[in-house]
């Protein structure tokens, strides 16, 4: 299977190469390959991929990276224009024996997000 | 049943004081894979309080953070335990969890092990080095399977009173009574929701990456055509006078609104959308399920009004 790639062009990451140290704490901390050092310097190789976890702006000791952190979930976005107050929807739960899946909630039996 | 480990150090094994330091979530499950991965391994688990949520969405809320880690590694005694200063934080900790911060405030140094707990094994052994491969998060259909239920109920809920409403409207007018033109053409209007459920709610979920599309409601909306389309034909309804046309419109446009929002919804649930991508189909993909739900209403009432 292709890997799943969301909307193209749209992610906030921005990297700044003057400030970068090459510690390659972004590349490390990329849960989908964005980020690659190449010659001692950081590089942002696949920016469709990118997610807005804001990981590796939050791992940069040297403040190279910036991004609009953020969750992707619709309902945390109509959540948070309504003033709902948490705005971040949901949490992952993992059921007993099952495997990690991004959305359930703590009781492990209700649905969608808490 | 409560899902919570109390937060603070625990003991895998026997450690001592060169023994690795992991730490996880107050999440039960999180706890458990981690000592599932580490199987036959001795070593420190610091629970940091993250009321319940699993490392990942508790990095997004920063509730697995900085702060938390080093006020855990103060209270915990940590340093006291270990003579070495470094401890292994699981790699989606790292939206809450900054590596250079935690070292500058605590003297420990962070390690990012590997995505998945189960692969805390293979990382060990190579030296506290994780394959590329364990450092990618991906979305396998199993994942995508373990979703589906959830989906599917909370779906369920959210389409009881709209389906009744449609029903309670399907009895005014016509020839037949009150209850038995409910009934009928509720079961027809009923029908086609639920077929939209199961389209939005179970069929996207499992197709999700051969789905023409990038943003989750065009997604929507392809398989919400096909759906409507097929539903239609299943159905059986005429297109021989005005009545039938206006309910077939009206079947038509609620499956297009209700698959195209269940899709949009599993943004929330999926590991690759950024908030970014979100807005922006949002913006207008909204505004379409808002219309065509409308239509439905509308074309809904003009086949009774006809009937």
């Amino acid at each position: 299977m292709s890997r799943l790639v969301y909307i193209a062009n749209v992610a906030t990451l921005r990297l700044d190469p003057s400030r970068c140290c090459g510690c390659g704490m972004c590349a490390t901390v990329c849960p989908h390959g964005v980020l690659l050092v190449v010659d001692g310097v950081a590089e942002i190789v696949h920016l469709d991929a990118c997610m807005e976890c804001g990981a590796c702006a939050n791992n940069c000791p040297s403040g190279a990276l910036q991004v609009e952190a953020g969750v992707g979930c619709a309902a945390a976005v109509v959540n948070s224009i309504l003033g709902r107050t948490d705005p971040s929807c949901c949490c992952v739960i993992e059921k007993p024996g099952g495997e990690a899946s991004h959305r359930e909630t703590p009781s492990g039996s209700s649905s969608g997000c808490c | 049943m409560r899902y919570i480990v109390q937060p603070g150090l625990y003991a895998l094994g026997t450690p001592d004081g060169r023994s690795p330091v992991f730490v996880t979530a107050s999440y039960k499950m999180s706890f458990d894979r981690l000592r599932n991965g580490l199987k036959g391994r001795t070593g420190w688990i610091l629970v940091l309080d993250t009321k319940g949520i699993n490392v990942w969405c508790a990095a997004g809320k920063g509730t697995f953070g900085t702060a938390e880690l080093v006020a855990r590694i103060h209270s915990s005694g940590l340093a006291d335990l270990v003579d070495h200063r470094r401890i292994i934080v699981p790699q989606l900790g790292a939206p809450g969890v900054s590596a250079h911060a935690v070292h500058r405030q605590s003297g420990f140094k962070v390690v990012f092990g590997p995505v998945l707990a189960k692969d805390l094994g293979e990382f060990l052994d190579a030296g506290m080095k994780a394959a590329p491969r364990t450092r990618i998060k991906d979305f396998p259909l199993r994942e995508r399977l373990v979703l589906i239920p959830i989906e599917l109920v909370a779906a369920l809920k959210w389409a009881l009173l709209p389906i009744l409403t449609l029903a309670i409207i399907g009895g005014i007018g016509g020839r037949e009574p009150f209850a038995a033109g409910a009934f009928q053409n509720g079961r027809f209007v009923g029908g086609a929701i639920l077929s939209g459920l199961l389209s939005g709610a179970v069929v996207a979920p499992i197709l999700l990456p051969w789905i023409p599309g990038r943003a989750f409601s065009t997604k929507g909306l392809v398989l919400g055509f096909i759906s409507a389309l097929s539903f239609l034909a299943l159905s059986g309804r005429g297109w021989d006078n005005w009545s039938t046309r206006f309910e077939s419109l009206a079947a038509f446009s609620l499956i297009l609104a209700v698959v195209c929002y269940l899709s949009m919804n599993f943004t929330g649930s999926s590991t690759f959308t950024s908030l970014s991508g979100v807005r922006r189909e949002m913006r207008w993909s909204v505004p379409v399920q808002v219309t065509l739900a409308g239509l439905g209403l509308v074309f809904w009432v003009l086949s009774r009004v006809l009937a």
